[in-house]
C-alpha cells in the first residue's frame, strides 16, 4: 500500500466519522458509556483486590509461648512451627517487647501499664505467617497440638469469612465485566453495520471498478477504530480525573493501612491503556464482522 | 474479444435465466442487445462483468475464462471493463470530479494521472465546467455523462450498459448515444441492453435479440423487432 494510499483511507474514514454524523455519535456514545461502566469496575476490582492482599498480608497467626517453657523448649516449638511447609516467616517477640507495644497501643493511657514493667503478666509470643493466607487457618489447628504452644490466635472465623466475601465479590465483578464487554461490542457490531448499510452503494461502485477486498475494508477498520479509541478518549478523561481527585482527598484522611487506594501513577495510567486498547479492539471487531458481511458475493 | 460457449445460468431459486447461449463479439463491435423483460437480457450483460458467474459453459474475454476467475481476482477484471447503469450509481456526497476520479483512486493511482484522466474524460463527456457540482444538482442527462466517465476513466476495451437511457427523456437519451458512438470510435468494444426501439432503429448497429435465456436473433445491422 502507497503512502497516497493509506492517506487517503485515513481521510476516507475521518470524512465518513462526520458524514454519518448521528451514527458516528451514537456510536461513539455505546463505547463511551460501556468503557465508562467497565472502567469503574475495574477501578474498584483492583482497589478492593489491593485491600484484599493488604489484609491477607496482615493476616498471622500469634503463637502464646507456655510461661512454664524454657529456653529449649522455645527453640523446639520454633523448630517445629519451622518444619511447616506453608510457614513463610517466624518471628519472635519477647514479653517485654509486648508490653511495649501494648503501651504503645494505648496511647496516653497506656502509661497505667508501666506498672506491669516489674511483674510482666504477659506470654512471649512467635507471630508466624504463612505463605499463602489462606492457609493460615490450617496451620495454627496445627500448631495448637505442639507443646508449649499456651494459645494459638489468628482472628478465628473472621479470616475465612473475609477471604470467602472477597473472593464472592471478584467473580461477581469479573461476571459483570465480561458481561458489559460482550454487551458493547454487540452494540458497535450492530451501529457499525447500520453505518456500512448507509454507505453500501459506496461499496457497490468500489466493486464495480475493481477495488480489491483489502482495499474496500481499510477505511471501515479505521473508522472503527477511531469510533473506539474516541469513545474511549470520555472514560479515560473523566475517570482519571475522579479517581486523581478522590485519591487525593482520600489519602490523609485513611489512617487505617490496609485501607489505601492504589496509587494514580501507575494504576491509572494502567487503567486508561486497558480502556483505550478495549475501545480499539470492539471498534474494529465491530467493523470488521460488519464489512465481512458485505463483502462475500 | 467477448466469447460465450453454451453458458448456462439457473439461479439459486430455479429460475433459468440462460439457456445455452453461444456468441462472440469481435474488438470494437457496437452491440444492443433487445428482448421482453425477464428474458435474459440483463443476467447476459452481468454475466460479461462477472456480477453473475455461469451455472455452466465459458466466458472468455481476452483470453480469460470469467466461469473460472477467481473471486480474488475479479477487480483486476473489471478495471478493464466499464460500466454503465440506468440509475448512474453515482455518489451523492461526491462532486463531479470526485466521483469520476473514485474509479482511479479505488485502484491506487497517483494523484497526478487521477487528476490528468479525470480532466480529460469530463472533457469528453462535455461537463469540464460542472466538476465542482454535486450529482442531485445536475439533470439526468448529466448525471448518465458523469457515469460514463466514470467507466471509461480506466480506458476499458470493453464498455457494457445497461439501459443507459432508461430513465431520460428521448432528447437526452441521443445526446448519450452520441457519446456512445464516440467512445466506440475509439475502439472500445460496446454492449448496451436496451429497450429504446427509436434508438435501435435509428443508429444501427448489431442486434441480438434474447428471448426465454437463448438467442433468437442475432444480425448485424438490425432492428429493435418488438412493439413495446
Amino acid at each position: 500500500m502507497t503512502i497516497n494510499t493509506l492517506k487517503r483511507h485515513m481521510r476516507e474514514s475521518v470524512k465518513s466519522l462526520g458524514r454519518n454524523g448521528w451514527m458516528t455519535f451514537a456510536s461513539i456514545s455505546a463505547v463511551t458509556v460501556t468503557l465508562l461502566l467497565v472502567g469503574v469496575f475495574l477501578v474498584i476490582m483492583f482497589n478492593m483486590n489491593h485491600f484484599a492482599k493488604n489484609i491477607e498480608d496482615d493476616v498471622e497467626i500469634r503463637v502464646y509461648i507456655d510461661l512454664t517453657a524454657t529456653e529449649k523448649d522455645k527453640q523446639a516449638l520454633r523448630a517445629k512451627i519451622d518444619a511447616i511447609p506453608e510457614v513463610k516467616e517466624i518471628q519472635y517477640s519477647s514479653k517485654e517487647n509486648e508490653l511495649k507495644n501494648l503501651i504503645k497501643s494505648f496511647g496516653e493511657e497506656g502509661s497505667s501499664f508501666r506498672l506491669f514493667e516489674q511483674d510482666n503478666p504477659l506470654s512471649d509470643v512467635y507471630v508466624v505467617k504463612t505463605v499463602k493466607p489462606t492457609d493460615t487457618m490450617k496451620v495454627a489447628k496445627q500448631i495448637e497440638t505442639f507443646k508449649f504452644a499456651h494459645k494459638v490466635k489468628y482472628g478465628q472465623g473472621e479470616v475465612e469469612k473475609l477471604f470467602k466475601t472477597l473472593k464472592i465479590a471478584r467473580n461477581i465483578g469479573l461476571g459483570l465485566i465480561i458481561g458489559l464487554l460482550f454487551t458493547a461490542m454487540f452494540l458497535i457490531s450492530n451501529t457499525i453495520k447500520i453505518t456500512i448499510f448507509a454507505r453500501r452503494r459506496e461499496i457497490e461502485i468500489m466493486r464495480l471498478v475493481g477495488a480489491t477486498n483489502g482495499f474496500i475494508r481499510w477505511p471501515f477498520f479505521l473508522e472503527g477504530l477511531w469510533l473506539g479509541v474516541i469513545g474511549a478518549v470520555v472514560p479515560v478523561v473523566s475517570l482519571s480525573f475522579v479517581y486523581y481527585n478522590i485519591y487525593e482527598f482520600v489519602k490523609p484522611r485513611l489512617a487505617v493501612p490496609f485501607m489505601q487506594l492504589l496509587p494514580f501513577n501507575p494504576f491509572m495510567w494502567q487503567i486508561s491503556a486497558v480502556l483505550l486498547l478495549l475501545g480499539a479492539c470492539i471498534g474494529v471487531w465491530g467493523s470488521m464482522m460488519s464489512v465481512r458481511k458485505f463483502l462475500k458475493v | 474479444m467477448i466469447e460465450m460457449q453454451d453458458v448456462y445460468k439457473t439461479y439459486s431459486n430455479g429460475v433459468v435465466a440462460l439457456n445455452g447461449v453461444s456468441v462472440r463479439i469481435k474488438q470494437g463491435e457496437f452491440v444492443y442487445v433487445v428482448g421482453p423483460s425477464g428474458a435474459g437480457k440483463s443476467t447476459f450483460v452481468k454475466m460479461m462483468y462477472r456480477e453473475e458467474k455461469p451455472t455452466s459453459g465459458s466466458i472468455m474475454i481476452n483470453g480469460v475464462n470469467l466461469a473460472k476467475l477467481k473471486d480474488s481476482k475479479v477487480p483486476l477484471l473489471r478495471r478493464h471493463i466499464g460500466v454503465v447503469f440506468q440509475d448512474f450509481k453515482l455518489l451523492p456526497k461526491l462532486t463531479v470530479y470526485e466521483n469520476v476520479a473514485f474509479a482511479l483512486e479505488v485502484i491506487e493511482e497517483s494523484p497526478k494521472t487521477i487528476k490528468k484522466k479525470v480532466m480529460e474524460v469530463l472533457d469528453l463527456v462535455g461537463l469540464k465546467h460542472k466538476v465542482r457540482s454535486y450529482p442531485n444538482e445536475l439533470s439526468g442527462g448529466e448525471q448518465q455523462r458523469v457515469s460514463i466517465a466514470r467507466s471509461i476513466v480506466n480506458s476499458p476495451k470493453i464498455v457494457i450498459a445497461d439501459e443507459p437511457t432508461g430513465n431520460l427523456d428521448p432528447e437526452t437519451s441521443w445526446g448519450i448515444m452520441e457519446l456512445f458512438e464516440q467512445i466506440n470510435d475509439r475502439g472500445t468494444t460496446i454492449v448496451m441492453a436496451t429497450h429504446n426501439r427509436e434508438i435501435v432503429n435509428t443508429i444501427k448497429r448489431r442486434v441480438i435479440a434474447i428471448e426465454n435465456g437463448k438467442i433468437v436473433r442475432d444480425e448485424a445491422r438490425g432492428e429493435y423487432g418488438y412493439d413495446d
